[in-house]
């Protein structure tokens, strides 16, 4: 047994020139970012400021960089699948070897859904929810830094796996038996195992987090049917993750079991039943897509009624649609796997159930319809991909209502068709919702606005690329491709394999587009201010603060009497008041510990992959001893003075005079 | 002081370590019950992760694989007793939860050791029974059924395991800090997590052990 358990020099892929050169650009890229941050001074800055912050809305800032840097690296596997499937037709095996091509299927799928989309859309939480609510912040700030770090350490784990070893070749589902010891022998398995685990218990604390903030810290006088649809959508989420999350936890500690312990819960021999595997994943699974999918109905609502200058129409069917989607996600994960062979009865409950979804989506749809409907739609980036998503993703839904039928289903289960359907969805629901959000709260979160010019045609790029790219895996799902292939020998599918591929080429242009949009952004950001913090004439609390808002949000707490609390404050004409007298506000302090526990945890799930127990038992003991020092930590608080609140008060005040006299 | 929410109102006002982070000033900082709530969902989330794997175990306990079944194995004279003391020492615990509440720390502090006694008496016994039975070839990688029937009960043993370290830690708190609000409260979220681990325990009792041995 070595010190370095299972790891050896052999574990860097050498031979593998893609991995190398990518490598070797991440390396390059590293290095210029340690030599700018070195030049420019600004460690201390990113230290004190971002990465030791419980501040939610520079650690939902620091989620969304995660999920942009973890965009190129799913977007980079995503396009050389398609180049790999162009390439490889006609018998050619193309560039990729399967065992790397495998990889690539699985890495893709992980990165885009846990390591993308979801710090995305708690990133826009984490910026959001507190402020729509009139909250000073998150009820357990420490505990929101500390799940930013677990999340980032399972970023960290997956990304090491590239030069480390290798990553998981059983599909983003990681399916017993295939994923067990016999047949997965090398540490691919492991690294899915500990990046999920590590990430899904930061996720989970999110979730208790902003539960808690949404139950106990609204603003006084806001009801719960008061709350602004993006909180109600992402509360709907996080009650989705609380309830589903553990059984993640659950069943990956099981195959961890059986990986490492010689258990048989999902083995082949010893009594073992795979498809308890498969059951219990997607009883996460399901529930995990309308994690996603919620809050970004919900940045939809809150875009829509903002740029009509209405009210959302069908505000509490709006809030109840949604609670119906969340109680029945929990009751169609069958409708995975309908070939697995339960009776008649049993799928039929399930398609059905898949079905009905379709009606409080309907639901929200036509709400969105209703709400533009004699409104004067202003046609900004956030409301184009608005509209984008309600045409995209109609088809996916409708898609999914022909999946949902169990005899079509035998037909296209496991085909292209099925990969065009959850892309439809995904992209066309959670992703366009991300990207509506972002450019929606771009101006409030760092006080300058992003290039509009640039963002549509990012937009189109997307839109025209997303058509181009997925509709032909419709066709070929209905010409009998299946997914996961790593090359074909069928000229019926070849050209709708070579559209494919330049569709991805077309979402990469607008990819580049929006970085260079973000880049144009920053530099131009004099000429861009967002002075008033109100862009867009708000309607919600967020949109009362400073742009970026105060540390502290709100000096005074907003007292609240409508759903658009901002609004009903402008029609009183009181939206600006300014106390009489300001009183000390209560702040956390800084710290590192969420960064050692989490680092200490990433430890241990590095040490578990290779197999070094003498690291695990350190990092374990080093992840307690953290834990507990920051139990009794003292000087962890501090009082803002009345007099420092008052300053910054009168400096946005006296912004918003000024950009109203502009207007005058 | 004044804005203790409703349900802490019982925890006197003159707690020795009080000094910013753990006091309701005002409207913004009934930190006690935010951290009570939050740590009962916590609790909940907990509970649907052995809910996971007590349908695991539902799923395979028949699964034997040709080797021993529950019947064979469980001995509930045996876990009657490690019942029996785990039981008692939510009892005892709920004891030193009052002595808390009413300020009595060297009450607090007694009671804590017994119900860390008892927690020890559980464990141990639980070590012991999952010892006997590897030795005997019935280990978790005998079987399916056993590999589940390991999980869960050993899932729950960590469990007790973990709160009986936070124990011991508060047990410390309670001698150097006394019975501050914070300090009450963290014993109040131990508490919830103490008796969780019962009813889950009264669970594996029955579904486990009563059921498997019939």
């Amino acid at each position: 047994m070595s010190l370095l358990g299972n790891l050896t020099l052999d574990a860097i892929p050498y031979h593998e020139p893609i991995i190398m050169v990518t490598l070797a650009v991440i390396g390059v890229i590293g290095l210029a970012v340690v030599g700018l941050i070195t030049k420019y001074e600004k460690w201390g800055v990113l230290w004190n400021n971002w990465l030791t912050s419980v501040d939610h809305k520079r650690l939902g800032m620091m989620y969304i960089i995660l999920a942009l840097v973890m965009l190129i690296r799913g977007f980079s596997d995503a396009i050389m699948m398609r180049a790999q499937l162009a390439i490889a037709t006609n018998g050619s095996e193309g560039y990729l070897p399967p065992e790397h091509y495998d990889q690539i299927f699985t890495a893709h799928g992980i990165i885009m859904i846990i390591f993308m989309a979801m710090p995305f859309m708690i990133g826009l939480m984490n910026i959001v929810l507190p402020l729509q609510i009139g909250a000073r912040d998150v009820a357990f700030p420490f505990m929101n830094n500390l799940s930013f770090w677990l999340t980032a350490s399972g970023a960290v784990l997956i990304n090491i796996s590239l030069g480390l070893g290798e990553f998981a070749k059983t599909g983003w589902l990681a399916y017993p038996p295939l994923s067990e010891m016999s047949f997965s022998p090398g540490v691919g398995v492991d690294y899915y195992i500990w990046a999920l685990q590590i990430s899904g218990i930061g996720t989970l604390l999110t979730g208790v987090n902003f539960l808690v903030t949404v139950f106990k810290m609204r603003a006084p006088g806001m009801k719960l049917m008061q709350m602004p649809i993006f909180t109600w959508t992402c509360t709907w989420a996080n009650i989705l993750i609380v309830a589903s999350f553990p059984i993640l936890t659950a069943v990956l500690g099981l195959l961890t079991l059986d990986r490492y312990l010689d258990f048989h819960f999902f083995t082949n021999d010893g009594g073992g039943n795979a498809m308890m595997y498969i059951n219990l994943f997607w009883a996460w699974g399901h529930p995990e897509v309308y994690i996603l999918v919620l809050p970004a109905f919900g940045i939809f609502s809150e875009v829509i009624s903002t740029f009509t200058g209405k009210r959302l129409f069908g505000y509490t069917s709006m809030v109840w649609a949604s609670g119906a989607i969340s109680i029945l996600g929990f009751v169609v994960w069958l409708h995975h796997f309908f070939t697995m062979g339960s009776s008649a009865d049993v799928n039929a409950f399930f398609g059905v159930m898949t079905m009905i979804i379709a009606i409080p989506t309907g639901v929200k749809l036509f709400n969105w319809l209703f709400t533009m409907y004699r409104g004067r739609l202003r046609i900004t980036v956030p409301v184009l991909w608005t509209l984008g998503f309600m045409v995209t993703f109609s088809i996916g839904g409708m898609t999914g209502v022909l999946l949902a039928v169990p005899g079509a289903d035998y037909v296209l289960h496991n085909s292209l068709f099925l990969v065009a359907h959850f892309h439809n969805t995904i992209i066309g629901g959670a992703v366009f919702g991300y990207m509506a959000g972002f450019a929606f709260w771009f101006p409030k979160a760092t006080g300058f606005h992003l290039n509009e010019r640039l963002g549509k045609y990012s937009f189109w790029c997307w839109q025209v690329g997303f058509y181009v790219a997925f509709m032909p895996l419709y066709v070929l799902g209905f010409l009998g491709m299946t997914r996961r292939l790593n090359h074909t020998n069928n000229p019926d599918w070849n050209i709708w394999l070579y559209i494919a591929a330049l569709g991805a080429v077309i979402i990469f242009v607008g990819i580049i587009l929006q970085f260079v949009q973000l880049y144009v952004s920053i530099r131009d950001r004099e000429q861009n201010p967002d002075l008033d913090g109100d862009p867009w004439n708000g309607h919600t609390l967020e949109w009362s603060t400073a742009s970026p808002p105060q540390f502290y949000n709100f000096a005074t707490l907003p007292k609240v009497h409508d759903i658009d609390a901002f609004t009903d404050m402008k029609d009183k004409g009181i939206e600006y008041q300014a106390p009489d007298e300001y009183l000390p506000i209560h702040m956390p302090r800084n710290t590192a510990a969420g960064m050692q526990i989490a680092g200490a945890l990433g430890i241990v799930g590095f040490a578990l992959i290779w197999h070094i127990w003498w690291l695990a038992i350190v990092g374990s003991v080093g992840m307690v001893v953290a834990l507990i020092a920051r139990c009794y930590a003292s000087y962890v608080d501090y009082y803002v003075e009345p007099q420092e609140i008052a300053e910054i008060e009168q400096a946005h005040l006296a912004n918003v005079a000024t950009v109203k006299e502009e207007l005058v | 002081m004044s804005a203790v929410p409703e349900t802490l109102k019982f925890v006197p006002e003159h707690g020795l370590d009080t000094e910013h982070h753990d006091g309701g000033h005002g409207e913004h900082h009934d930190t006690s019950g935010n951290t009570l709530f939050g740590f009962w969902l916590y609790l909940m989330t907990d509970c649907i992760l052995f809910a996971s794997v007590f349908a695991t175990y539902a799923v395979l306990f028949m699964n034997t694989d040709g080797g021993v079944s529950g019947k064979d194995i469980f001995d509930l004279n045996f876990v009657a007793i490690e019942t029996a003391a785990l039981l008692v020492s939510s009892i005892t615990y709920g004891f030193a939860l009052l002595c808390a509440h009413n300020q009595n720390r060297a009450g607090t502090l007694l009671w804590l050791l017994v119900t860390m006694a008892l927690g020890c008496v559980f464990i141990s016994m639980e070590v012991y029974e999952f010892h006997h039975l590897i030795v005997e070839g019935n280990g978790p990688d005998r079987s399916a059924f056993l590999s589940s029937f390991f999980a869960l009960v050993g899932m729950h043993g960590l469990h007790v395991t973990a709160g009986l370290i936070w124990m011991l830690v508060m047990v410390f708190e309670v001698l150097k800090r006394g019975l501050g609000t914070q300090t009450v409260t963290r014993l109040g979220c131990l508490s919830l997590f103490w008796h969780f681990l019962d009813i889950v325990w009264v669970c594996v009792f029955t579904v486990v052990y009563l059921l498997g041995a019939m």
